[in-house]
Protein backbone atom coordinates (compact mmCIF):
# COMPACT_ATOMS: atom_id res chain seq x y z
CA UNK A 1 0.00 0.00 0.00
CA UNK A 2 1.81 2.99 -1.32
CA UNK A 3 1.09 5.41 1.54
CA UNK A 4 2.95 3.09 3.91
CA UNK A 5 5.98 2.63 1.70
CA UNK A 6 8.48 4.29 3.99
CA UNK A 7 7.18 2.62 7.13
CA UNK A 8 7.17 -0.84 5.59
CA UNK A 9 10.40 -0.50 3.72
CA UNK A 10 12.80 2.37 4.40
CA UNK A 11 14.57 1.48 1.15
CA UNK A 12 11.43 2.05 -0.94
CA UNK A 13 12.00 4.57 -3.71
CA UNK A 14 9.93 6.39 -6.31
CA UNK A 15 12.42 5.75 -9.11
CA UNK A 16 10.99 4.66 -12.44
CA UNK A 17 11.56 1.32 -14.11
CA UNK A 18 13.38 3.25 -16.86
CA UNK A 19 15.88 4.58 -14.30
CA UNK A 20 16.46 1.14 -12.82
CA UNK A 21 16.72 -0.48 -16.27
CA UNK A 22 19.25 2.12 -17.43
CA UNK A 23 21.41 1.41 -14.37
CA UNK A 24 21.19 -2.34 -15.01
CA UNK A 25 22.16 -1.85 -18.66
CA UNK A 26 25.13 0.34 -17.71
CA UNK A 27 26.41 -2.27 -15.24
CA UNK A 28 26.03 -5.05 -17.79
CA UNK A 29 27.71 -3.02 -20.54
CA UNK A 30 30.66 -2.38 -18.22
CA UNK A 31 30.92 -6.10 -17.49
CA UNK A 32 30.79 -6.94 -21.23
CA UNK A 33 33.63 -4.47 -21.88
CA UNK A 34 35.74 -5.93 -19.06
CA UNK A 35 35.09 -9.44 -20.30
CA UNK A 36 36.08 -8.51 -23.86
CA UNK A 37 39.28 -6.98 -22.48
CA UNK A 38 40.17 -10.29 -20.83
CA UNK A 39 38.43 -9.79 -17.49
CA UNK A 40 37.14 -12.67 -15.41
CA UNK A 41 33.78 -14.29 -16.05
CA UNK A 42 31.37 -13.48 -13.22
CA UNK A 43 29.43 -16.45 -11.88
CA UNK A 44 27.80 -14.99 -8.77
CA UNK A 45 25.67 -11.89 -8.14
CA UNK A 46 27.47 -8.66 -7.33
CA UNK A 47 26.78 -7.77 -3.71
CA UNK A 48 27.28 -4.13 -4.70
CA UNK A 49 24.46 -3.68 -7.22
CA UNK A 50 22.88 -0.22 -6.80
CA UNK A 51 19.74 -0.90 -8.92
CA UNK A 52 18.72 -3.17 -6.01
CA UNK A 53 18.30 -0.24 -3.65
CA UNK A 54 18.27 -2.26 -0.42
CA UNK A 55 21.81 -3.42 -1.22
CA UNK A 56 23.30 0.09 -0.97
CA UNK A 57 24.10 0.01 2.74
CA UNK A 58 24.19 -3.76 3.12
CA UNK A 59 27.17 -4.86 1.05
CA UNK A 60 30.78 -4.99 2.23
CA UNK A 61 32.98 -2.41 0.50
CA UNK A 62 36.21 -4.31 1.13
CA UNK A 63 36.91 -7.39 -0.94
CA UNK A 64 36.37 -10.75 0.69
CA UNK A 65 39.44 -11.95 2.55
CA UNK A 66 40.85 -15.27 1.42
CA UNK A 67 40.90 -17.94 4.13
CA UNK A 68 42.03 -21.53 4.02
CA UNK A 69 39.28 -23.52 5.68
CA UNK A 70 40.00 -24.85 9.15
CA UNK A 71 38.66 -28.08 10.64
CA UNK A 72 35.10 -27.02 11.45
CA UNK A 73 34.72 -25.39 8.03
CA UNK A 74 35.45 -28.70 6.30
CA UNK A 75 32.34 -30.29 7.79
CA UNK A 76 28.66 -29.52 7.75
CA UNK A 77 25.79 -30.05 10.16
CA UNK A 78 23.97 -33.35 9.72
CA UNK A 79 20.23 -33.69 9.24
CA UNK A 80 18.31 -36.94 9.36
CA UNK A 81 14.92 -38.55 9.12
CA UNK A 82 14.14 -37.37 12.64
CA UNK A 83 14.50 -33.79 11.39
CA UNK A 84 12.53 -33.97 8.15
CA UNK A 85 9.44 -36.02 7.31
CA UNK A 86 9.14 -37.17 3.66
CA UNK A 87 5.67 -35.58 3.37
CA UNK A 88 7.19 -32.13 3.98
CA UNK A 89 8.27 -32.21 0.32
CA UNK A 90 4.63 -31.92 -0.75
CA UNK A 91 3.46 -28.33 -0.25
CA UNK A 92 -0.04 -29.15 -1.52
CA UNK A 93 -1.11 -31.45 1.34
CA UNK A 94 -0.44 -29.33 4.40
CA UNK A 95 -4.05 -28.27 4.93
CA UNK A 96 -7.54 -29.75 4.60
CA UNK A 97 -8.22 -28.69 1.02
CA UNK A 98 -6.43 -28.42 -2.29
CA UNK A 99 -4.56 -25.15 -2.81
CA UNK A 100 -5.59 -22.96 -5.72
CA UNK A 101 -3.26 -22.72 -8.69
CA UNK A 102 -1.22 -24.71 -11.14
CA UNK A 103 0.12 -27.88 -9.45
CA UNK A 104 3.76 -28.49 -10.37
CA UNK A 105 6.60 -30.84 -9.54
CA UNK A 106 10.09 -29.35 -9.19
CA UNK A 107 12.81 -31.99 -9.21
CA UNK A 108 16.53 -32.23 -9.77
CA UNK A 109 19.83 -33.01 -8.11
CA UNK A 110 22.22 -31.23 -5.78
CA UNK A 111 25.84 -31.64 -6.87
CA UNK A 112 29.10 -30.18 -5.67
CA UNK A 113 31.58 -28.37 -7.90
CA UNK A 114 33.28 -31.69 -8.69
CA UNK A 115 29.99 -33.12 -9.97
CA UNK A 116 29.58 -35.41 -6.95
CA UNK A 117 26.04 -35.83 -5.61
CA UNK A 118 25.34 -34.20 -2.25
CA UNK A 119 23.44 -36.99 -0.48
CA UNK A 120 21.29 -36.85 2.65
CA UNK A 121 21.46 -33.08 3.05
CA UNK A 122 18.75 -30.58 3.91
CA UNK A 123 16.94 -28.55 1.24
CA UNK A 124 14.40 -25.95 2.33
CA UNK A 125 12.06 -24.04 0.00
CA UNK A 126 9.60 -21.19 0.47
CA UNK A 127 7.48 -19.24 -1.97
CA UNK A 128 4.47 -17.05 -2.69
CA UNK A 129 1.12 -18.62 -3.59
CA UNK A 130 -0.65 -18.64 -6.98
CA UNK A 131 -1.76 -15.03 -6.41
CA UNK A 132 1.73 -13.77 -5.53
CA UNK A 133 1.15 -13.53 -1.78
CA UNK A 134 3.44 -14.81 0.99
CA UNK A 135 2.14 -16.06 4.34
CA UNK A 136 4.25 -13.45 6.11
CA UNK A 137 2.99 -10.57 8.19
CA UNK A 138 5.20 -8.07 6.40
CA UNK A 139 3.76 -8.98 2.98
CA UNK A 140 1.08 -6.35 2.49
CA UNK A 141 0.35 -7.06 -1.19
CA UNK A 142 -3.47 -7.04 -1.43
CA UNK A 143 -3.73 -10.44 -3.11
CA UNK A 144 -5.57 -13.31 -1.43
CA UNK A 145 -3.96 -15.62 1.09
CA UNK A 146 -4.81 -19.24 0.29
CA UNK A 147 -5.92 -21.04 3.47
CA UNK A 148 -4.75 -24.29 1.86
CA UNK A 149 -1.25 -23.13 1.00
CA UNK A 150 1.57 -22.07 3.32
CA UNK A 151 4.38 -22.28 0.79
CA UNK A 152 7.09 -23.93 2.92
CA UNK A 153 8.72 -27.29 2.21
CA UNK A 154 11.72 -29.33 3.33
CA UNK A 155 13.44 -32.46 2.11
CA UNK A 156 16.60 -34.51 2.47
CA UNK A 157 18.44 -35.22 -0.77
CA UNK A 158 18.55 -38.86 -1.88
CA UNK A 159 21.67 -41.02 -2.40
CA UNK A 160 22.29 -39.44 -5.82
CA UNK A 161 21.61 -35.91 -4.58
CA UNK A 162 18.07 -36.02 -5.94
CA UNK A 163 15.14 -33.99 -4.59
CA UNK A 164 11.50 -33.61 -5.61
CA UNK A 165 8.92 -31.09 -4.39
CA UNK A 166 5.23 -30.97 -5.27
CA UNK A 167 3.87 -27.44 -5.06
CA UNK A 168 1.84 -24.70 -6.75
CA UNK A 169 3.38 -22.42 -9.33
CA UNK A 170 4.02 -19.08 -7.61
CA UNK A 171 2.94 -15.81 -9.24
CA UNK A 172 4.98 -12.63 -9.69
CA UNK A 173 4.40 -10.01 -7.00
CA UNK A 174 4.99 -6.28 -6.59
CA UNK A 175 7.69 -4.87 -4.32
CA UNK A 176 8.92 -1.42 -3.38
CA UNK A 177 12.38 -1.17 -4.91
CA UNK A 178 11.01 1.36 -7.40
CA UNK A 179 7.67 2.46 -8.84
CA UNK A 180 5.75 -0.44 -10.42
CA UNK A 181 8.44 -2.98 -9.51
CA UNK A 182 7.53 -6.67 -9.93
CA UNK A 183 9.56 -9.74 -9.06
CA UNK A 184 9.63 -12.60 -11.59
CA UNK A 185 7.95 -15.73 -10.18
CA UNK A 186 10.43 -17.68 -8.09
CA UNK A 187 10.93 -20.31 -5.40
CA UNK A 188 13.53 -19.67 -2.67
CA UNK A 189 15.97 -22.56 -2.09
CA UNK A 190 18.25 -23.02 0.92
CA UNK A 191 21.04 -25.60 0.62
CA UNK A 192 23.76 -27.32 2.62
CA UNK A 193 26.75 -29.23 1.28
CA UNK A 194 29.34 -31.50 2.86
CA UNK A 195 31.42 -28.48 3.98
CA UNK A 196 29.76 -25.50 5.70
CA UNK A 197 31.59 -23.21 3.25
CA UNK A 198 29.16 -24.56 0.59
CA UNK A 199 26.12 -23.17 2.43
CA UNK A 200 23.94 -21.14 0.05
CA UNK A 201 20.52 -19.56 -0.46
CA UNK A 202 19.22 -18.77 -3.92
CA UNK A 203 16.05 -18.43 -6.03
CA UNK A 204 14.79 -20.67 -8.83
CA UNK A 205 12.95 -19.00 -11.70
CA UNK A 206 10.62 -20.27 -14.44
CA UNK A 207 11.54 -20.29 -18.13
CA UNK A 208 10.47 -17.34 -20.30
CA UNK A 209 9.43 -14.98 -17.50
CA UNK A 210 8.78 -11.56 -19.10
CA UNK A 211 9.98 -9.82 -15.92
CA UNK A 212 13.58 -11.10 -16.08
CA UNK A 213 14.98 -8.05 -17.86
CA UNK A 214 13.35 -5.66 -15.41
CA UNK A 215 14.38 -7.30 -12.14
CA UNK A 216 17.46 -5.88 -10.36
CA UNK A 217 17.82 -8.95 -8.12
CA UNK A 218 18.02 -11.41 -11.02
CA UNK A 219 20.10 -8.95 -13.07
CA UNK A 220 22.60 -8.48 -10.22
CA UNK A 221 24.19 -11.51 -11.90
CA UNK A 222 25.83 -9.71 -14.80
CA UNK A 223 26.61 -12.77 -16.94
CA UNK A 224 23.81 -14.31 -19.02
CA UNK A 225 25.16 -17.85 -18.69
CA UNK A 226 25.25 -17.49 -14.92
CA UNK A 227 21.71 -16.05 -14.88
CA UNK A 228 20.49 -19.01 -16.94
CA UNK A 229 21.69 -21.35 -14.17
CA UNK A 230 18.83 -20.10 -11.99
CA UNK A 231 16.12 -20.91 -14.54
CA UNK A 232 14.40 -24.31 -14.37
CA UNK A 233 13.60 -26.30 -17.52
CA UNK A 234 10.10 -27.48 -18.37
CA UNK A 235 10.37 -31.29 -18.42
CA UNK A 236 7.53 -33.30 -19.89
CA UNK A 237 8.89 -36.49 -18.33
CA UNK A 238 8.17 -34.91 -14.91
CA UNK A 239 4.65 -33.99 -16.03
CA UNK A 240 1.96 -36.49 -14.97
CA UNK A 241 -1.20 -37.29 -16.85
CA UNK A 242 -4.15 -35.22 -15.55
CA UNK A 243 -2.21 -34.26 -12.42
CA UNK A 244 0.68 -31.77 -12.66
CA UNK A 245 3.32 -30.23 -14.89
CA UNK A 246 7.00 -30.68 -14.13
CA UNK A 247 10.17 -28.57 -13.96
CA UNK A 248 13.73 -29.79 -13.69
CA UNK A 249 16.46 -27.82 -11.92
CA UNK A 250 19.92 -28.99 -10.79
CA UNK A 251 21.90 -27.04 -8.22
CA UNK A 252 25.70 -26.95 -8.10
CA UNK A 253 27.38 -25.99 -4.82
CA UNK A 254 30.97 -24.81 -4.56
CA UNK A 255 33.76 -27.37 -4.35
CA UNK A 256 34.39 -29.34 -1.18
CA UNK A 257 37.81 -28.66 0.36
CA UNK A 258 37.81 -31.61 2.74
CA UNK A 259 39.01 -34.36 0.42
CA UNK A 260 41.94 -32.62 -1.20
CA UNK A 261 43.12 -30.97 2.02
CA UNK A 262 43.04 -34.32 3.87
CA UNK A 263 44.94 -36.00 1.04
CA UNK A 264 47.50 -33.25 1.13
CA UNK A 265 48.01 -33.71 4.87
CA UNK A 266 48.58 -37.43 4.39
CA UNK A 267 51.26 -36.73 1.81
CA UNK A 268 53.27 -34.69 4.31
CA UNK B 1 49.60 -25.23 0.85
CA UNK B 2 49.37 -26.35 -2.74
CA UNK B 3 46.65 -24.92 -4.93
CA UNK B 4 43.17 -26.38 -4.86
CA UNK B 5 42.08 -28.57 -7.80
CA UNK B 6 39.90 -26.87 -10.42
CA UNK B 7 36.16 -27.37 -10.36
CA UNK B 8 34.40 -29.49 -12.98
CA UNK B 9 31.11 -27.59 -12.73
CA UNK B 10 30.33 -23.91 -12.28
CA UNK B 11 28.45 -23.26 -9.03
CA UNK B 12 24.88 -21.99 -9.16
CA UNK B 13 24.63 -18.28 -8.31
CA UNK B 14 23.27 -17.23 -4.94
CA UNK B 15 20.44 -14.72 -4.48
CA UNK B 16 19.21 -12.68 -1.54
CA UNK B 17 17.17 -14.40 1.15
CA UNK B 18 14.61 -11.61 0.64
CA UNK B 19 12.24 -10.28 3.31
CA UNK B 20 9.79 -13.17 3.67
CA UNK B 21 11.80 -16.09 5.13
CA UNK B 22 10.38 -15.55 8.61
CA UNK B 23 7.65 -18.19 8.35
CA UNK B 24 9.95 -20.66 6.56
CA UNK B 25 13.46 -20.87 8.02
CA UNK B 26 13.43 -20.07 11.76
CA UNK B 27 12.28 -22.97 13.93
CA UNK B 28 11.65 -23.43 17.67
CA UNK B 29 14.92 -23.73 19.57
CA UNK B 30 17.02 -22.82 16.53
CA UNK B 31 19.11 -20.40 18.58
CA UNK B 32 19.65 -22.90 21.43
CA UNK B 33 22.58 -25.25 20.73
CA UNK B 34 22.43 -26.27 24.39
CA UNK B 35 19.86 -25.66 27.10
CA UNK B 36 20.40 -22.56 29.23
CA UNK B 37 20.78 -24.85 32.24
CA UNK B 38 23.75 -26.65 30.66
CA UNK B 39 26.76 -26.11 32.98
CA UNK B 40 28.89 -24.64 30.18
CA UNK B 41 26.11 -22.60 28.55
CA UNK B 42 27.31 -19.31 27.07
CA UNK B 43 25.25 -16.50 25.60
CA UNK B 44 26.56 -15.34 22.20
CA UNK B 45 24.88 -12.06 21.37
CA UNK B 46 25.22 -8.94 19.29
CA UNK B 47 23.66 -6.73 16.65
CA UNK B 48 23.80 -6.62 12.85
CA UNK B 49 24.43 -3.11 11.47
CA UNK B 50 24.29 -1.59 7.99
CA UNK B 51 26.71 0.94 6.51
CA UNK B 52 24.94 3.85 8.21
CA UNK B 53 25.29 2.19 11.60
CA UNK B 54 21.57 1.40 11.65
CA UNK B 55 20.51 -2.03 12.95
CA UNK B 56 19.39 -4.46 10.24
CA UNK B 57 16.05 -5.94 11.33
CA UNK B 58 15.78 -8.60 8.63
CA UNK B 59 18.95 -10.69 8.72
CA UNK B 60 19.19 -14.41 9.41
CA UNK B 61 22.30 -15.82 11.07
CA UNK B 62 23.60 -19.35 11.33
CA UNK B 63 26.49 -20.56 13.48
CA UNK B 64 28.44 -23.82 13.18
CA UNK B 65 31.01 -24.84 15.75
CA UNK B 66 32.80 -27.68 17.52
CA UNK B 67 31.85 -28.69 21.07
CA UNK B 68 33.71 -27.66 24.23
CA UNK B 69 36.39 -30.29 23.57
CA UNK B 70 36.92 -29.26 19.95
CA UNK B 71 35.05 -32.24 18.52
CA UNK B 72 33.05 -31.70 15.32
CA UNK B 73 29.47 -32.88 15.81
CA UNK B 74 28.03 -35.34 13.34
CA UNK B 75 24.72 -36.16 15.02
CA UNK B 76 21.51 -35.20 13.22
CA UNK B 77 18.65 -33.58 15.14
CA UNK B 78 19.27 -29.85 14.75
CA UNK B 79 15.69 -29.20 13.64
CA UNK B 80 14.33 -31.42 16.42
CA UNK B 81 16.27 -29.99 19.40
CA UNK B 82 15.77 -32.86 21.84
CA UNK B 83 17.69 -30.94 24.51
CA UNK B 84 20.41 -33.60 24.83
CA UNK B 85 22.16 -33.85 21.46
CA UNK B 86 24.82 -31.27 20.61
CA UNK B 87 24.66 -30.80 16.84
CA UNK B 88 26.93 -27.74 16.59
CA UNK B 89 24.58 -25.72 14.42
CA UNK B 90 22.18 -22.90 15.18
CA UNK B 91 19.94 -20.52 13.28
CA UNK B 92 18.23 -17.31 14.33
CA UNK B 93 16.47 -14.43 12.64
CA UNK B 94 17.52 -11.14 14.24
CA UNK B 95 14.87 -9.20 16.15
CA UNK B 96 13.41 -5.88 15.03
CA UNK B 97 16.41 -3.97 16.38
CA UNK B 98 18.96 -6.23 14.68
CA UNK B 99 19.75 -8.26 17.79
CA UNK B 100 20.59 -11.92 18.04
CA UNK B 101 21.25 -14.22 21.00
CA UNK B 102 22.42 -17.82 20.72
CA UNK B 103 22.81 -20.14 23.67
CA UNK B 104 25.85 -22.30 23.04
CA UNK B 105 29.16 -23.43 24.57
CA UNK B 106 32.67 -22.07 24.12
CA UNK B 107 34.09 -23.97 21.17
CA UNK B 108 37.22 -25.97 21.93
CA UNK B 109 40.35 -25.98 19.76
CA UNK B 110 39.90 -28.55 16.98
CA UNK B 111 43.66 -29.20 17.04
CA UNK B 112 46.16 -28.44 19.82
CA UNK B 113 47.26 -24.81 19.74
CA UNK B 114 44.60 -23.71 17.21
CA UNK B 115 42.56 -20.64 18.05
CA UNK B 116 38.96 -21.71 18.72
CA UNK B 117 36.27 -20.00 16.68
CA UNK B 118 32.63 -20.25 15.64
CA UNK B 119 31.82 -20.07 11.93
CA UNK B 120 29.09 -17.53 11.11
CA UNK B 121 27.08 -17.09 7.92
CA UNK B 122 24.95 -13.98 7.35
CA UNK B 123 21.89 -13.69 5.10
CA UNK B 124 19.74 -10.56 4.80
CA UNK B 125 17.27 -8.73 2.65
CA UNK B 126 19.40 -6.38 0.57
CA UNK B 127 22.36 -8.75 0.72
CA UNK B 128 22.62 -10.46 -2.66
CA UNK B 129 24.80 -13.35 -1.52
CA UNK B 130 25.64 -14.91 1.84
CA UNK B 131 28.66 -13.74 3.81
CA UNK B 132 30.94 -15.97 5.86
CA UNK B 133 32.99 -14.88 8.82
CA UNK B 134 34.52 -16.24 12.04
CA UNK B 135 33.87 -15.41 15.69
CA UNK B 136 37.09 -16.05 17.62
CA UNK B 137 37.19 -16.48 21.40
CA UNK B 138 39.30 -13.71 22.98
CA UNK B 139 41.16 -15.73 25.63
CA UNK B 140 44.01 -17.69 24.07
CA UNK B 141 46.22 -14.81 22.95
CA UNK B 142 49.10 -17.03 21.85
CA UNK B 143 46.80 -19.03 19.62
CA UNK B 144 45.23 -15.86 18.22
CA UNK B 145 48.66 -14.45 17.43
CA UNK B 146 49.59 -17.66 15.59
CA UNK B 147 46.32 -17.93 13.67
CA UNK B 148 46.96 -17.84 9.90
CA UNK B 149 43.87 -15.78 9.10
CA UNK B 150 44.17 -13.25 11.93
CA UNK B 151 47.87 -12.71 11.39
CA UNK B 152 47.22 -11.91 7.72
CA UNK B 153 45.00 -8.96 8.70
CA UNK B 154 45.93 -5.42 9.77
CA UNK B 155 45.30 -4.94 13.53
CA UNK B 156 42.27 -2.68 13.11
CA UNK B 157 40.50 -5.27 10.94
CA UNK B 158 41.65 -8.24 12.99
CA UNK B 159 39.65 -7.04 15.99
CA UNK B 160 36.40 -7.29 14.00
CA UNK B 161 36.66 -11.09 14.23
CA UNK B 162 37.32 -11.44 17.96
CA UNK B 163 34.37 -11.57 20.33
CA UNK B 164 34.42 -9.60 23.56
CA UNK B 165 33.98 -11.51 26.82
CA UNK B 166 31.54 -9.62 29.00
CA UNK B 167 31.46 -9.60 32.79
CA UNK B 168 28.65 -12.15 32.90
CA UNK B 169 30.69 -14.60 30.80
CA UNK B 170 28.73 -13.99 27.61
CA UNK B 171 30.33 -13.37 24.22
CA UNK B 172 29.54 -10.13 22.41
CA UNK B 173 30.00 -10.00 18.64
CA UNK B 174 28.55 -7.32 16.36
CA UNK B 175 28.32 -7.70 12.60
CA UNK B 176 28.95 -4.59 10.48
CA UNK B 177 27.95 -5.27 6.88
CA UNK B 178 29.62 -2.04 5.76
CA UNK B 179 31.37 1.05 7.07
CA UNK B 180 34.26 2.05 9.25
CA UNK B 181 34.08 -1.06 11.42
CA UNK B 182 33.19 -3.38 8.55
CA UNK B 183 33.49 -7.03 9.59
CA UNK B 184 36.05 -9.09 7.69
CA UNK B 185 34.11 -11.45 5.45
CA UNK B 186 35.75 -14.51 3.97
CA UNK B 187 36.10 -16.34 0.69
CA UNK B 188 37.26 -19.94 0.54
CA UNK B 189 39.07 -21.96 -2.12
CA UNK B 190 37.04 -23.71 -4.79
CA UNK B 191 34.11 -21.27 -4.75
CA UNK B 192 34.16 -21.06 -8.55
CA UNK B 193 35.03 -17.38 -8.62
CA UNK B 194 38.06 -15.96 -10.31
Amino acid sequence: MSQDNAALDPAATADSQATISAEIEAAHAGYARDLAAGGAEETQPRVNFPPYRSSLLRHPTKSLHHADPETIELFSPAFGERDVHPLEADLTIQHHGEPIGERIVVAGRVLDGDGRPVAGQLIEVWQANAAGRYVHKRDQHPAPIDPNFTGVGRALTGPNGEYRFTTIKPAPYPWKNHHNAWRPAHIHFSLFGTDFTQRMITQMYFPGDPLFALDPIYQSITDQRARDRLVATYDHSLTSHEWSTGYQWDIVLTGSNRTWMENEEEEH
Amino acid sequence: MSSAPELKLTPTPGQTIGPFYGYALPFPGGERLVERSHPGAVRLHGTVYDGAGVPVPDALLEIWQPDEDGAVASAPGSLLRDGYTFTGWGRQAVDNVGGFCFTTVNPGATEPGKAPFIQLVVFARGLLNRLFTRIYLPEDEAALAADPLLSSLPPERRSSLIARREADGSLRFDVHLQGENETVFLSFPRNGEA
